[in-house]
């Protein structure tokens, strides 16, 4: 599902046609080159990037301008990216931020 | 050839650049976001004249006027520290350190949280975030949403929320606490939207502005505001419900609603859950002047410009020598101010270094500058005028007390 939004009345069609791929935690998904790290992955439907340093409660994007620090990621093995404000690039291997998360899958109720 | 750095490629940065450039100045602009814009950027309104303000378009035209006159521009460029070294201002970024005698902050507004419960889950983001989003990204925030917060700014981005297609159930209050303060109390939420009453081609403007000019009929009309709230561009608009929960396991599924009384306390056993996939807080804007307190500017609370403004001039010079600030540092008002402020910033600069040849145009700019306040379409604040009036008087002090020193 994407949540682009490809025609608006306003602002004409979105020039979509620069789609390159890029991992998250792993996965290869596609984006559009130069928006924003933030962008693609919402655009993605996720939400989560980053886990809380001592809660590790699952954190998004809040201010999606560079102020909240909210959207720390990994990128290419550099820590404490925000992805509000770095453009995306191919190839690019992104990690969520902060407490990683558990790498075998969690069974409980919360985490279906 | 005389040099400058603007902080802030936002419309007040970009146009003092360009100000500065046809002076015969070198400008570079550094800016920590990836495009050029700023808040400009995000913003897509219809004009009362006709036609759409597309902000995306217009820092488009701004960053390629200035880049015709040479200027620099350092995207992706965040700026951590400035100080004064030996006459020359020092700004560093993560990787460079630049230098100059003549600087220029626009670093614009940043907006106030609402900590309301589960405010911090992934899918609760700044109704800023979702303009951005939505207007420069092209990406959908949510399939449905609910906007925390009743101002202008929560208003007009509800709209382009509605442009795109994305549904709104509707904008109320946050939960009254200590920190929601006046966002929670629906009279004063009521004085404060009197202001966008133009915008809304609605029942709440009728109200508005002909019932509303007193206390006691303002009062009367928040007693009596319908409890499924009044609709604007279809979206209600619910000035007796707040928002008091956020919830959802790992990320947004929905809200709970209360009903509120006139002064903001929840009327118990009045609660219902919406579903939603996101939500949006709208806490306000404040002047975003970091650098400007770490140069050592001093600074003044005042309300009617939206929070701490560094010390300035009507010029837009600060009380430091080679140091000047435009937009919305100066005060929140909306992008057709801070391109005058920005080009009446750059002609004071340039102004400087040509031992005052430019008086006559920097009048001008003062004019332009007054004629587009007063004509201005979206307002922040009611009282900006008396805000300013209020910062030249700290300033008139601020001289006068230099002067008693020195004596
Ligand atoms: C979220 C948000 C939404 C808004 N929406 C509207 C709207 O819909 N309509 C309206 O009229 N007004 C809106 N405004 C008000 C807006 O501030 C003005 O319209 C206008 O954009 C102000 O221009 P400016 O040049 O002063 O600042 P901005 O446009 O904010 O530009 C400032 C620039 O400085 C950069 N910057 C800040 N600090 C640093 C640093 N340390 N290092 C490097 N770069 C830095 C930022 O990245 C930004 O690009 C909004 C403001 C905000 C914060
Ligand atoms: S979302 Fe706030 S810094 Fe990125």
């Amino acid at each position: 599902m994407t949540m682009r939004i490809i025609d608006h009345p306003v602002l004409g069609r979105l020039n979509d046609s620069n789609t390159i791929s890029f991992t998250y935690n792993g996965e290869t998904l596609t984006g559009l080159l130069g928006e924003s790290i933030a962008a693609a992955l919402l655009a993605n439907g996720i939400r989560t990037i980053r886990y809380h340093e001592e809660s590790g409660t699952p954190r998004g994007i809040y201010c999606n301008i560079g102020h909240c620090f909210e959207c720390r990621v990994h990128v290419n093995g550099q820590q404490g990216v925000r992805a509000c404000l770095t453009p995306l690039e191919e190839n690019m291997d992104i990690i969520s931020g902060g407490k990683l998360p558990t790498p075998v899958r969690d069974w409980r109720a919360n985490n279906e | 050839m005389n040099n400058a750095i603007v902080i802030g490629a936002g419309p007040a940065g970009v146009s003092g650049a360009i100000s500065m450039a046809q002076q015969g100045f070198k400008v570079t602009v550094i800016d920590e976001y990836m495009k050029a814009g700023g808040r400009l950027l995000g913003q897509l309104y219809e004009e009362p004249t006709g036609g759409w303000w597309n902000g995306v378009k217009e820092s488009a035209n701004l960053y390629n006027s200035a880049l015709a006159l040479g200027v620099d521009f350092k995207l992706s460029t965040p700026v951590s520290n400035i100080e004064k070294i030996d006459g020359q201002w020092v700004v560093y970024t993560n990787e460079h350190t630049y230098t100059t005698p003549n600087l220029l902050l626009a670093t614009g507004a940043a907006e106030s949280p609402i900590p309301i419960p589960g405010w911090t889950l992934p899918g609760v983001m700044s109704v800023g975030a979702a303009q951005v989003m939505t207007n420069v990204h092209r990406v959908k925030p949510g399939n449905k949403g609910v906007i925390v917060g009743v101002n202008v700014l929560s208003s007009a981005i509800a709209m382009e929320l509605k442009i795109a297609n994305i549904e709104v159930a509707c904008i109320a209050l946050p939960k009254l606490t200590k920190v929601s303060e006046e966002t929670g109390n629906p009279l004063a939420v009521m004085n404060s939207l009197l202001n966008v009453a133009h915008m809304a081609p609605s029942q709440l403007v009728k109200m508005g502005s002909k019932l509303m000019k007193n206390d006691f009929l303002k009062k009367m009309g928040i007693t009596f505001y319908p409890k499924k709230g009044m609709k604007m561009w279809d979206i209600p608009i619910m000035l007796r419900k707040a928002v008091i929960e956020i919830y959802g396991n790992n990320s947004v599924e929905g809200v709970v609603l209360a009903d509120i009384s006139p002064s903001g306390e929840i009327i118990p056993g009045t609660e219902t859950k919406i579903s939603v996939d996101f939500v949006c807080i709208a806490g306000g804007l404040y002047p975003l002047a970091e650098l400007a307190a770490l140069a050592g500017c001093p600074f003044h609370w005042i309300e009617e410009l939206g929070g701490y403004v560094p010390l300035h001039n009507e010029t837009m010079e600060t009380v430091l020598d080679g140091l000047y600030v435009a937009g919305n540092i100066t005060g929140i008002e909306g992008a057709k101010i801070a391109i005058k402020q920005g080009h009446l910033a750059g002609l004071t600069i340039a102004n400087k270094n040509y031992n005052g040849k430019l008086e006559h145009e920097i009048q001008d700019a003062l004019k332009q500058l007054n004629s587009t306040r007063a004509n201005a379409f979206i307002q922040f604040h009611p009282n900006i005028n008396i805000g300013k009036q209020k910062l030249q008087q700290y300033w008139i002090k601020h001289q006068q007390d230099i002067k008693l020193v020195k004596n």
